[in-house]
Parts: C-alpha cells; sequence; structure tokens
C-alpha cells in the first residue's frame, strides 16, 4: 500500500472490509464477464479454431515477427542517438547568451512540438523527393521521427539544466572554469544522471512512434504484421501477437525508467527528491 | 499559394475533421481518465490491478497498432463501426490512460490534511473524491493536460493512415493533385500550430483563473 492510499482511506474496518469484498466480486464478475463476451465473439466467427492460432507455434513466422522486431530496434537506435544528440545542441541553444541562437532554437522546438510527425513523414515521402532529396526507405521513417523527437529531446535537456540547483553554475565559474566548462563538467553530467528515467520513457514513445514505418513501407513490427496477414489471412490473430510483442518490449523499458527512477532517489538523495519538482510530463513517462 | 486556396473546401473539411476528433476524444479520454485514475487509487485491490493493467497496456502500445487492430481486425469478429467512431473510440482509450496518469499526479499534489479532513467530517471515500480531491487534484494539474491535449491533437493525425480524411490526409490528397508541397504541407503544419496554440492559451488561462496558490 503506497503513500496515496494512505492519504485516501484508513486501515478498512470490518463494514468497510465487506464493502471491499462485495466490489471485489463485483468486479471479478464484470471482468469474467468481459472475457467470456470476448472469447464467444471470437468463437462465433470462428477465429478460435486451432488451426488459426497455430502457426503462431511455427519458426518461419516468428523468424519473420523477429526480423520484423529487429528493424524496428534499429530504426528506434538510430532516432534515439541522433534525435538524443540534436535535442542536446537545442536545448543548449535555447539556453544560449547568444540571442539569435536562443531564437533560432527555440523555434525550431516550438514548431516541431507542435506538429503531427505524420505530416513530417509525409513530406519526406511526397515533397522532399520533388526537390532531388530522395532518402532512402530507412530514412525516410528515421529522419521525420529525428525531427519531431529532438523536440521533445531538447525540452527533456532544458527542463534538467534548469532544474539543477543555480548554485552549482556558481560555484563552476568561482573556481574560474569558463561557461562551456561549466555546461560540460558540471552542469550535464548531474543533469544527465537525474534525467535517465525520462530519457528512457521518451525511448518508449519513440520505439512506438516507429510503428509509422507502416505508412512509408518500411519493415518494421507493425508493417511485418500487415505483410504477414495479408499473406497468411490471419488478420485479428496476427494483430494480436504483434501488440503483444510491443506491449513485453515497452512495458520492459518502462520498468526499467521506475528501477533507475527508484535507484536515483536512492544513491542520490537531494537530487532525486528534485527530479519530483519537473513537471509530470517529464517525469510520469513520455506524453505521446 | 493556388493550391491552397483552390482546394480550400476540402482542406477546410479536414480541419474541421481535425478539430471534431481532437474534441470528441479530448472530451472521451477525459472521462476515461477520471474513471482509470480513480480505479487506480481505490481502496479495493482488485480495481487497482485493473487500473494499473489499463494504464500499462495502453501507455506502452503504439497508438497506430491499435488504429490498425481496430480498424482493419476488429471486423473478422464482427465488431465494426464507422470510421470515424473507431478512430475516436481508439484515440479515446488510448489518452485515456497518459490522462489518467496526470490525473493521479493531481491527486497526489493534494494535501493529506485535506483528506483526513473530508474523513473526519464523515465523507465515505466516493465524496470525499467528488468534493474534495479531485476537484483541487485536477486544478494542480491542468498544464500537464493541456500538454496531453496537444499530443492528442497531434496523434489525431494518425486516424489518417487508416483512412480518415482529417487535416493530414486532406493536404495530403491536395498535394497530390496540385503537386505543390511547400505550399500545402506548410498551410497544414501552420494549421496544427495555430490549433495547439489555441490549446496553449485555453489551458494557460484556465491555470490562471483555478490554480490554487499553496
Amino acid at each position: 500500500m503506497n503513500q496515496t492510499q494512505q492519504i485516501l482511506f484508513d486501515e478498512p474496518g470490518p463494514r468497510a472490509r465487506r464493502r471491499i469484498r462485495i466490489a471485489t466480486v463485483l468486479g471479478a464478475v464484470i471482468l469474467v464477464g468481459a472475457v467470456v463476451a470476448a472469447v464467444y465473439q471470437f468463437a462465433s466467427h470462428g477465429e478460435l479454431a486451432a488451426a488459426r492460432w497455430e502457426p503462431f507455434t511455427t519458426w518461419p513466422i516468428w523468424r519473420y515477427l523477429l526480423n520484423g522486431l529487429w528493424a524496428t530496434v534499429r530504426a528506434a537506435a538510430a532516432t534515439a542517438v541522433l534525435s538524443a544528440a540534436l535535442g542536446l545542441l537545442l536545448a543548449l541553444g535555447r539556453l544560449s547568451a547568444h540571442r539569435p541562437l536562443r531564437w533560432l532554437a527555440g523555434a525550431y522546438v516550438e514548431i516541431f512540438r507542435t506538429v503531427p510527425t505524420l505530416l513530417l513523414i509525409y513530406v519526406t515521402l511526397f515533397a522532399l523527393p520533388q526537390y532531388g532529396m530522395n532518402f532512402p526507405l530507412f530514412w525516410k521513417l528515421v529522419v521525420p521521427l529525428v525531427v519531431s523527437n529532438s523536440a521533445a529531446f531538447a525540452e527533456i535537456f532544458r527542463a534538467g539544466i534548469l532544474a539543477l540547483d543555480r548554485g552549482q553554475t556558481e560555484a563552476g565559474l568561482a573556481v574560474g572554469l569558463r561557461r562551456g566548462q561549466v555546461m560540460a563538467l558540471v552542469v550535464l553530467p548531474q543533469a544527465l544522471l537525474q534525467l535517465t528515467p525520462s530519457l528512457v520513457s521518451q525511448l518508449v514513445g519513440l520505439l512506438k512512434d516507429t510503428s509509422l514505418g507502416f505508412v512509408v513501407s518500411y519493415t518494421e513490427l507493425l508493417y511485418s504484421g500487415q505483410v504477414l496477414s495479408s499473406y497468411t489471412h490471419l488478420l485479428i490473430q496476427t494483430f494480436l501477437v504483434v501488440a503483444l510483442i510491443y506491449l513485453v518490449v515497452n512495458a520492459s523499458l518502462s520498468k526499467f525508467a521506475r528501477v533507475l527512477q527508484a535507484r536515483n532517489g536512492r544513491f542520490t538523495g537531494r537530487r532525486g527528491r528534485r527530479s519530483a519538482d519537473l513537471p509530470p510530463s517529464l517525469t510520469e513517462g513520455n506524453i505521446r | 499559394m493556388d493550391a491552397l486556396t483552390a482546394h480550400l473546401s476540402e482542406l477546410g473539411h479536414g480541419l474541421v475533421t481535425t478539430v471534431e476528433l481532437t474534441v470528441v476524444t479530448t472530451v472521451g479520454a477525459m472521462l476515461l481518465g477520471i474513471i482509470v485514475a480513480t480505479l487506480r487509487i481505490a481502496p479495493v485491490p482488485l480495481l487497482r490491478a485493473i487500473g494499473t493493467a489499463y494504464v500499462e497496456v495502453f501507455q506502452n502500445l503504439p497508438l497506430l497498432a491499435l488504429l490498425v487492430l481496430f480498424v482493419f481486425a476488429l471486423p473478422t469478429i464482427g465488431i465494426t463501426f464507422p470510421l470515424f467512431t473507431s478512430a475516436a473510440i481508439v484515440i479515446a482509450v488510448y489518452e485515456g490512460a497518459y490522462l489518467a496518469e496526470a490525473i493521479r499526479a493531481g491527486i497526489n499534489t493534494v494535501g493529506v490534511g485535506q483528506a483526513e479532513a473530508a474523513r473526519a467530517i464523515g465523507l465515505t471515500f466516493g465524496q470525499s473524491l467528488r468534493h474534495v480531491i479531485l476537484p483541487q487534484g485536477l486544478r494542480a494539474v491542468i498544464q500537464p493536460i493541456g500538454n496531453i491535449c496537444i499530443a492528442l491533437l497531434m496523434n489525431t493525425s494518425l486516424a489518417a493512415a487508416v483512412g480518415v480524411v482529417e487535416l493530414t490526409q486532406a493536404a495530403n490528397t491536395v498535394n497530390l493533385i496540385e503537386a505543390q508541397p511547400l505550399a500545402v504541407f506548410t498551410g497544414a503544419g501552420l494549421a496544427y500550430m495555430l490549433l495547439a496554440l489555441i490549446i496553449g492559451q485555453v489551458t494557460g488561462l484556465l491555470e490562471r483563473r483555478l490554480a490554487i496558490v499553496r
């Protein structure tokens, strides 16, 4: 029982325990009812036949889906590295002492935070080729993802840098470091440590974004599912399995972010507490 | 520019669809978010588990995978809705998970004393939630909720990938006819930025009017 629950209700007495039991039974009945309705719906359309699920116990099908997953991971990794690097530069630009730099970085972030990624994908698919920029398939997915994710990364970095105690910068300047050195040696290492959980959560969002490969026909996991289902005609089974794979991979990443968060709180004490001051959208995972 | 003015009605229809989709799903997702956040803090362990599972599942699945599953695969077991309705349901269910987490963060900001006082004057769990905790908790997280609404606006564009003709799709169609990508896509991008700006202004206004200074 965590803190929230202690706030909202006392240790239940006999009457409350009875009510809890009743609510549990009611909840269980509704849950079982929903499962039964779903199974009935599947069964009445013949989708539960063993023959329609059996292919998913065979290696060739899994090899194909795992290839899709590997393509997803490759696209996500490329996007993560490039957009984190670009995001860091943009964050530094937004915090820079030079006004034009601040303005440019600010405009970039504000624009690409509010333009849908799919629109950017359509631009790379249908607009850029007319101007002689025809990327290979992989980059048609990765470039738009980098453009939009770098804006998100920039905001995470900026929040982390701003959340760090001003005294850290002042102390750095006082011992004679230049501004750039203070940033590289004092501020960034601490901000990054504190931001690791937010950055890992952003990875989940980014991995989900790679499903837009569906639109550009890049054979990542979702598009692989599409190809597979049009070949086997096992539509709902394939997409359920694909969803399950996404769920397992992303839930593991989310879990990892929570472990990091708990560990940051334990090892860095004061700093861990400060990460609680960041807006929830940054600490509570990706907003997309 | 000619491409924009010549196809104003298509683009206008797309814009209207985007706005409709955004409004309908925001309302739906908000209701779902409040329900799920309530489940997650309920005194009943089973309800808490259901709330947690909901958030965990829908925050970790790509929206596009959900849209594809719902629009293309569910008809094979006889579940069909009009396209717009399908897209609205899926996006609301997906964003509901994020709103639930934001609302839960808001509930966490409400002082322990508030809840204790509510119990002390004899309010039940539901009453203290409705009259004391939620009104304060929601007001504490107006800004994050606004951010989620902007993300929701951007996510409505994914409905294009399953065939809803909203702004992104309309822009794409017009571009395929006119081959004037610069004007068409810039126009659509500006429209999205304008809508996001409006959401930002409204949440800013709400926050100034409603935020509780502690």
